[in-house]
């Protein structure tokens, strides 16, 4: 099994008929993800790569059973269709659109929240199955394999590149998704920590964390109190200078919090494994399992 | 986008904010005016996105219009942490009985804006926060409901307001939060909101940051300010230009990745290996030749790079294609710096032989790219 996604997700993808839609979802599909519908309003009738394109989410949703949505959406309406997939009831939902106004994440994620669905995002890479050749989002596929890690992380090529040294290594993922560079972003670390730990075929966690917030500190509690199976941590930003928002707009000392130290601490203090380097990540991997 | 004072109150006054009288000022003759206009003391402030200028000097009482003209001369010759002084603003100097904090920011555990008082202003929130954090009162605002009267009333009492005071300063915090729904604030400020002797509560200070992602639904503002919206160096304006993240340090070797984890976690590693980073550029998730061509490119504009080098984690990149593009790069525009390259991607192999024929190291992990850049730092040396 996994977190999230399965072989029975229906994928429908909003902004499908755009620039981006278009092109992960043919790699999407490559990939071996079920996408079954599209939408973009007044588009209807429409086929990209054979998917048929819908007017509304609720429309492509009667149509063609989705459970799941990925939006491509730009960010000046992407608060917008988030809200309409969560209308819809689908779950997960994955916000792959980055600069997504603040005061619009609030609103989406507290939607999203008090109908229990999750919001992966914004500014995520999106969740990937590797059991069930399912990915929601723009990741490189090949680079994660099948096996029962669980990784989650705040970045999108960082967790290319510590799956690819997994890989590499010969671990595989359960599922790995990224929680998304934003301050404020639907699925916590926390969230995702206690999804993995419902999930019986996944025996060990990776947690990618960076600079900026609290979410690590509060994720490394968590794992005290709940977590038993071997978890590895690693942190970016450990020389990054306070009050520069370095790439995300969540990745940002302020005066003394969210720095990487404070990090690294919680996590030593909670047991979890944290690696200096990312290619230790498989390493110390290696040793635990 | 960060709002000077004097622009974040004319935003307060058309939401019918209590301020002290004044006006903004670009010339002491000007300044002279507008303390005429007070015809009172006045209060003559440097107009800087920068903390702490009245410790850098540029907050100065005025008891006569030639005196607050002087002042205004002096202040707008002024830098403030290596910003100019463009405008100074004169206000009437106030007689106060208390200094309050009134903020509002967003709270990234919750997601959700958060409003912040404080019977104790003056001094910043963190030294607040570590003198005295019982004083600080905070509320969370309901997502679907919005900061409602009660809430902002129950805010003025648990600061220790009584009798009139309390809708007086809950009907501040409204205004303040219409303020920040409206025009999409990330944070806000009031430090300090003054309470006069006569019982006024007037927004002495005023911060306002506005989302820079909803700035497309507000060019009201970007059109009434008539400046730049950022204070942004030839390098970063041409970055940004470029949707690319670009950070400047007091290093030496410029890293361009593409993904910001990557590119932080690469500043990490050249750290490890004895190296400083003197450039965090970020290109994008989605990087190709010209992306890490036009990176190169920015990143030889600081006069402090002395080597660079490109971490790439690529998917569907091709690294052939890239490879040839920096040889290009290089031949036509002459790269004097040394280069080391790592790519992971399509064509990684034909990539490594484009370069290595080139004399330029194409390593396959960060680790080893990472120490052969600090070798080859030192080797120059």
């Amino acid at each position: 099994m996994a977190v999230l996604v399965n072989k029975d997700t229906r994928v429908l993808i909003q902004g499908i008929t755009g620039g981006q839609g278009t092109f992960h979802s043919e790699a999407m599909l490559e990939y071996g993800t079920k996408i079954v519908a599209g939408v973009t309003p007044g588009k209807s009738g429409e086929e990209v790569h054979g998917i048929p394109v819908y007017d509304s989410v609720r429309a492509a949703k009667d149509a063609q059973d989705a459970t799941a949505s990925v939006i491509f959406v730009p960010a000046p309406f992407a608060g917008d269709a988030a809200l309409e997939a969560i209308a819809a009831d689908l779950n997960p939902i994955v916000l792959i659109t980055e600069h997504v106004p603040v005061q619009d994440e609030i609103k989406i994620i507290h939607a999203a929240k008090s109908k229990g669905i999750a919001i992966i995002g914004p500014n995520t890479p999106g969740i990937i199955t590797p059991g069930a050749k399912q990915k929601l989002g723009i990741m490189p596929g090949h680079v994660f394999s099948h096996g029962d890690v669980g990784l989650m992380s705040r970045s999108g090529t960082l967790t290319y590149e510590i799956a690819a040294g997994m890989t590499y290594a010969g671990i595989g993922i359960s599922t790995a998704f990224g929680l998304g560079g934003d301050p404020c972003v639907g699925l916590t670390t926390v969230e995702g920590v206690e999804l993995f730990k419902g999930d019986k075929d996944t025996k060990a966690l990776v947690l990618v964390g960076e600079i900026g917030g609290d979410a690590e500190e509060r994720a490394a509690v968590y794992v005290k109190k709940e977590y038993d199976l071997p978890v590895v941590g690693f942190i970016a930003g450990r020389t990054a200078p306070p009050g520069k928002r370095m790439g995300h707009a969540g990745a940002i000392i302020s005066g003394s919090s969210g720095t990487a130290a404070a990090k690294i601490k919680a996590m030593n203090d909670a047991g979890i494994h944290v690696a200096e380097k990312p290619s230790d990540v498989a390493r110390i991997l290696k040793e635990l399992l | 986008m960060k709002l000077l004072e004097h622009e974040a109150k004319e935003i307060f006054r058309a939401f019918g904010m209590p301020m002290p009288p004044g006006g903004v000022a670009r010339t002491p003759e000007e300044a002279k005016k507008r303390a005429e206009e007070v015809g009172k003391p006045v209060v003559v402030k440097a107009q800087v996105l920068a903390g702490k200028r009245g410790k850098a000097g540029g907050v100065k009482f005025a008891d006569t219009p030639d005196e607050a003209a002087s002042h205004a001369k002096e202040i707008l010759a002024m830098r403030i942490n290596d910003l100019p002084v463009e405008a100074v603003l004169i206000e009437e100097k106030l007689d106060i009985q208390q200094e309050i904090y009134a903020g509002v920011t967003v709270d990234r555990n919750e997601r959700k804006y958060v409003m912040i008082g404080s019977g104790a202003g003056g001094m910043s929130i963190e030294e607040l926060a570590e003198e005295s954090p019982e004083k600080i009162i905070k509320r969370h605002v309901d997502p679907s409901l919005g900061f409602q009267p009660w809430e902002a009333r129950e805010m003025a009492i648990a600061m220790g307001f009584k009798g009139k005071a309390i809708n007086r300063l809950g009907s501040f915090f409204m205004r303040l939060w219409n303020i920040v729904s409206k025009y999409d604030v990330e944070l806000s400020e009031i430090n300090p909101l003054i309470l006069t002797k006569d019982g006024r509560f007037l927004a002495a200070d005023a911060r306002l940051n506005i989302d820079d992602n909803a700035l497309f639904r507000h060019k009201d503002i970007i059109e009434r300010i008539q400046r730049a919206p950022t204070e942004q160096n030839e390098r970063e304006l041409k970055a940004t230009a470029e949707g690319m993240a670009y950070v400047e340090l007091d290093g030496d070797i410029a890293c361009i990745c593409n993904g910001a984890g990557l590119t932080m976690a690469t500043l990490d590693v050249v750290n490890l290996y004895g190296g400083k980073a003197s450039t965090f550029l970020d290109l994008g998730g989605g990087s190709d030749k010209e992306r890490v061509e036009k990176g190169i490119e920015i990143a030889l504009m600081y006069d402090k790079v002395k080597a660079i080098l490109v971490n790439i984690m690529g998917g569907i990149t091709r690294c052939d294609d890239v490879a040839n593009g920096i040889i290009s790069a290089r031949d036509d525009k002459g790269i004097d710096v040394p280069m080391v390259i790592r790519m992971v991607g399509t064509n990684e192999k034909e990539g490594q032989e484009i370069l290595t024929k080139a004399g330029i190291p194409f390593m396959k992990t960060m680790e080893e790219a990472a120490s052969k850049v600090v070798e080859l730092v030192k080797e120059a040396a």
